[in-house]
């Protein structure tokens, strides 16, 4: 008899990865935007390989701005300055000579709205994997099978692949979304308050996905919600006016935070 | 109705996992316990001080069980925010990790007097009311950790009404004890020994009734503690 879980989250045994998930290294990284004080103060953080770390903060602390180092996504912005480095294995994310495209596919990014393109559930999948290359029908419905099965959304859209992603649910849309980030077979997963426009049990869904992710990716995820941030990571980073303050197993950061600061923004002394 | 609810799954199958582990744990340092109360009342009614020694040597065990127990309880609350139900079933293992805990120093101590007591005369005053109480708390105990296995309201209840059927049997020990120290002073020590013992069944007794009453508190979200016979039968209609 099928399970409530194996309904809503298959076995992940048609994912294969050749290589294990990174570790990111950040090492002495500043930015400022123009004409503004520092957004990031000198940040240091080993984020470990195939875990899930959480970064959380007031709002403008910076953990965005950080998040956005890891792929690049700050040099949309004209002016941005920083300094510093982040290694992605051997990889120097920050580095002038850094492929940013190639970046960009190694280093998939989810944003807080859902942000399926205007087209049909298997061309939004499939969309990636075209721009890399690869045109034989077979090999991409494979690559959109595979994807839709690791986002667990592959039982609910096969029988409707050619319909358009925008008549999803906003919870569909977000885990087509993540699908779309994970057919391209990045290393890291970036989510930027990745359930913020959901409702409680689409949340849930996405969490749990989200715990199956980490076994093939280094997942580091941004939620103003610190309730979400303890149940969803194995670490956490506790982020105040551009500068870490406390960084920790998630355990050990909401029973027992070092800082007084930690302490004062878990327990809703902040502010 | 709180079977049917503690009967779904959470979207969380870790969630679900983790709660599945503390209950386990839970009637598992259960059953620790009630051996260590068979093993240390054998001593004492047998006057063998083999057992005495295994009940003693099982209270570390059971006191390691209550702190990691304990520390799951709050890594669930810190990570999972546990509401309803699935908060007051941390809640209520949380406290009768206690009574599970204090149930076994009340037995080492009962082992200990075992060991005191070993070899002595068999016939020796109160060794039947003795005998009596250890075999109804033990039952009692039994039956509170079964009704929270099966979230029994009724069951728990029985327990909580049983605990009175202990006044009577301890109360005779005392008597029979008192009257064996006036008429036989020299063995006073031996006396004493054994009104330890007997005090330490009847706190077992409460410590299970204790347990019962967060079974009801967990099943039905009735607080049933310190209330007359009278007033739970009003709380739970």
């Amino acid at each position: 008899m099928e399970t409530i879980d194996s309904l809503i989250f298959p076995p992940l045994a048609s994912m294969q990865r050749d290589r294990p998930a990174p570790a990111i290294h950040v090492n002495g990284v500043s930015l400022s935007y123009p004409q503004q004080p520092e957004a990031l103060s000198d940040i240091a953080l080993k984020i470990p390989a195939g875990e899930v770390t959480a970064i959380i903060g007031p709002s403008g602390c910076g953990k965005s701005t950080l998040l956005r180092c890891f792929n690049r996504m700050n040099d949309t912005i004209e002016g941005v300055a920083y300094t510093g480095e982040i290694l992605i294995d051997e990889l120097n994310v920050l580095a002038p000579t850094t492929d940013v495209t190639s970046l960009r596919r190694r280093v998939g990014m989810v944003f807080q709205r859902p942000n399926p393109f205007p087209k049909s559930i298997f061309d939004n999948i499939a969309y990636g994997p075209r721009v890399g290359g690869i045109r034989r029908k077979r090999d991409l419905d494979e690559i959109v099978e595979r994807a839709l099965k690791s986002a667990a959304l592959w039982d609910e859209v096969k029988d409707r692949l050619l319909d358009n992603a925008m008549s999803l649910s906003l919870g569909q849309q977000q885990r087509l979304v993540i699908a779309r980030a994970i057919a391209v077979e990045p290393d890291v997963l970036l989510l930027d308050e990745p359930a913020s426009s959901l409702d409680p049990i689409s949340t849930l869904k996405i969490e749990e996905l989200i715990y199956e992710l980490k076994h093939f990716y280094t997942i580091v995820i941004v939620t103003h919600n610190m309730q979400q941030a303890a149940r969803v990571s194995d670490r956490t980073a506790f982020m105040n006016a551009g500068r870490v303050v406390e960084f920790d197993t998630t355990d050990q950061i909401f029973t027992n935070p070092t800082q007084p600061a930690t302490e004062d923004y878990i327990t809703g002394r902040y502010g | 109705m709180i079977n049917r609810t503690l009967g779904n799954q959470h979207i969380s199958a870790r969630f679900n996992a983790e709660l599945e582990a503390i209950k386990t744990d839970l009637l598992e340092m259960g059953g620790k316990v009630e051996n260590q109360i068979e093993l240390a009342s054998k001593a004492l009614i047998n006057g063998d001080g083999g057992p005495a020694e295994e009940a003693v040597a099982i209270d570390r065990e059971i006191n390691r069980m209550e702190k990691d127990i304990d520390e799951q309880c709050i890594r669930i609350l810190a990570r999972r925010q546990p509401a309803a139900s699935d908060l007051r079933l941390i809640i209520s293992i949380a406290k009768v990790t206690t009574d599970l805990e204090r149930i076994g120093d009340e037995a080492s101590r009962i082992a200990r007097v075992a060991l005191k007591l070993a070899g002595e005369d068999l016939n020796s005053p109160a060794v039947v009311y003795l005998g009596r109480i250890s075999s109804h708390v033990s039952g009692m105990l039994r039956q509170a950790l079964d009704a929270f296995a099966r979230l029994s309201v009724d069951a728990a209840v029985r327990v909580v009404l049983s605990d009175k059927d202990i006044d009577e049997d301890y109360a005779a020990g005392l008597r029979e004890l008192r009257a064996a120290m006036q008429s036989s002073p020299e063995y006073v020590d031996q006396y004493l020994e054994r009104i330890w013992a007997l005090r330490s069944f009847e706190r077992i007794g409460d410590h299970a009734s204790n347990i019962a009453e967060q079974v009801v508190y967990l099943a039905r979200g009735v607080d049933i503690r310190h209330t007359d016979n009278e007033g739970i039968k009003s709380l739970l209609n």
